[in-house]
């Protein structure tokens, strides 16, 4: 039993960090139906940028709770600049062009990323420095261990999703996004500029992979530049597991995943994991084909 | 932007063309809209009214010829900028956000209302035009009726606070008495100082309630004039009135 309660823990937080990753390609997939390739190569980025920016302010030397923020931070910021660079210049010229010109261009965009990471920041991993060591060792009843960083992690993510549904739902740049995700034309007819709430809705996305980055860096600390391309595609199964395009489907979906993954480890064979996500999802789409949360629109003539 | 005088020249295409690829969807289209007049576009299916419309709020680019707006040439603006211009769109099939609310939508519509503390009054001029969209203010969008959808794109459309009102084929699909009541608030918006510029393949009601009206064949303008004067030619009642 506590073995079992064990599995759920790990599964909800590797979920969770899905979920971060996956909330940025159904961003980007409700607002222009494009799957953005590049997005886990984004996340890669921000466990960099984590990384480079603990050594510049010497954190590595002097962990605490202050740093674990800062970095984080710096590497949201850092991302979203570089989601807003990657739709200005290789999406935004192709916005007329053909969906599948775009979906190969993503394509491109990712594979430029990593291998101009290999090429950069270097092929061999580099280690992500410890910028926060909760205080005491672990917590949990009995023989359940819950790793103090796990909690963080969750915490950390729980309160991004939280922010990020607030600013969908209850802003005017998330009626907006919502508007433009439903028709561009509609949208600019009110006046709404669709480019800008194109590049924001990116910068969100990217964001939120930034974080995910550091958290990565935190629990698994070996980081290097192809890091991106299995949690990024394991996130994109997640967001079409949870229905694409929808924001609370993507968090599910990503949770769903994370259990299932970490209890196929805990109790069947460990090499199959990989396989998994994507047997969870061939059998998910079969019985719902668009995905748990993913409905077709309820229209009246 | 000056003030409007009624009478004045509000709008003027002046040989507007527009191509789709290497169709050429209108070709040479010049006329006028003075301020608080109703003018008609109609013509058969596939003569270019949509995309006169189109062109004027910024959805479609002019291949050739300019708009102009109180005397600003406003063709191939982006179509959020003319929304600021107070011309708003009310577009062919509506345009609704069935992923929406029936308030998000027509708060959508006040997005660019240049004052916060005009948005309620407008919300509740909205609401005594079209009644029903109070009942439903909290339901998605996607769940009205076809008539209660057309009421929210026109309730919209005022939210941005226009001078100028485009209204795309508004009786499409609709049951007889839902028409009649919207013909009848249209001209109740332009009695209250709007301009209004109606697509309509109903050529009949279009012209009963409109000052001008403009006659489209295959992209080009065959006829223009007064609308009582188009109701009462041979021309039209042959072609577009069914006699």
């Amino acid at each position: 039993m506590t073995e079992f309660v064990q599995h759920i823990v790990n599964g909800i937080s590797l979920g969770s960090i899905y979920a971060l990753i996956a909330l940025g390609y159904t961003l980007v997939f409700g607002i222009l139906q494009l799957i953005n390739f590049a997005h886990g190569d984004v996340f890669m980025l921000g466990a960099f940028i984590g990384l480079y920016s603990s050594k510049f302010f010497g954190f590595d030397q002097n962990p605490s709770l202050g740093a674990l923020v800062l970095i984080m931070g710096i590497s949201m910021i850092g991302c979203a600049a570089i989601g807003y660079c990657i739709e200005r210049l290789a999406y935004r010229p192709l916005r007329r062009a053909p969906r599948i010109n775009v979906l190969i261009t993503a394509v491109g965009v990712s594979l430029f990323l990593e291998f101009a990471g290999q090429l950069f920041l270097g092929a061999d991993p580099k280690f992500f420095p410890q910028i926060y060591q909760p205080a005491g060792g672990d917590m949990g009843a009995g023989a359940l261990k819950v790793n103090p960083l796990q909690v963080m992690v969750l915490v950390i993510s729980l309160a991004l999703m939280t922010a990020l549904q607030y600013v969908v739902f209850k802003t005017r740049l998330g009626r907006a996004m919502r508007a433009v995700s439903f028709n561009h034309e509609y949208a600019s007819l009110m006046g709404i500029p669709t480019d800008r709430v194109i590049s924001y809705t990116f910068m969100l996305g990217s964001a939120l992979a930034g974080a995910a980055g550091v958290l990565v860096g935190l629990i698994y600390p070996k980081i290097e530049p192809l890091m991106g391309v299995l949690p990024g595609l394991k996130a994109f199964v997640a967001a079409v597991l949870g229905g694409i395009g929808n924001v609370t489907g993507a968090v599910v979906g990503a949770i769903t995943l994370g259990l299932a993954e970490s209890l196929v480890v805990g109790y069947w064979a460990p090499t199959y994991r990989d396989a998994l996500a994507f047997a969870v999802l061939i059998v998910i789409l079969l019985i719902k084909p668009a995905g748990l949360f993913g409905t077709g629109r309820t229209e009246k003539v | 932007m000056p003030k409007v005088n009624k009478g004045e020249v509000l709008l003027k295409f002046e040989d507007v063309s527009v191509h789709y690829g290497v169709i050429q969807a209108i070709k040479d289209i010049t006329f006028d809209v003075k301020a608080c007049e109703i003018v008609t576009l109609i013509g058969a299916n596939g003569a270019g009214k949509t995309t006169t419309l189109r062109a004027l709020s910024g959805l479609v680019k002019t291949s050739k010829g300019r708009i102009t707006h109180q005397g600003d040439t406003i063709s191939n603006l982006p179509a959020h900028q003319i929304v600021r211009r107070r011309i708003s769109h009310s577009p062919e099939g509506r345009g609704i956000f069935l992923n929406l609310s029936v308030e998000e939508n027509l708060d959508l519509g006040a997005w660019t209302a240049p004052d916060k503390a005009t948005y309620q009054e407008d919300l509740e001029h909205a609401f005594e035009l079209f009644p029903r969209l109070k009942e439903r203010r909290k339901q998605n969008a996607g769940t009205l009726s076809g008539g209660e959808q057309q009421m929210l794109a026109m309730g919209r459309a005022l939210m941005a606070r226009p001078e100028i009102l485009l209204l795309d084929e508004p009786s499409l699909g609709l049951a007889p008495q839902i028409i009649e009541k919207i013909f009848e608030i249209i001209q109740r918006i332009n009695r209250e100082g709007k301009t209004v510029l109606l697509v309509e393949q109903n050529a009949l009601q279009a012209l009963q309630v409109a000052h001008q009206g403009v006659v489209l064949e295959t992209g080009k303008i065959v006829l223009s004039g007064p609308a009582k004067e188009l109701l009462a030619s041979d021309k039209v009642r042959q072609a577009y009135l069914g006699e």
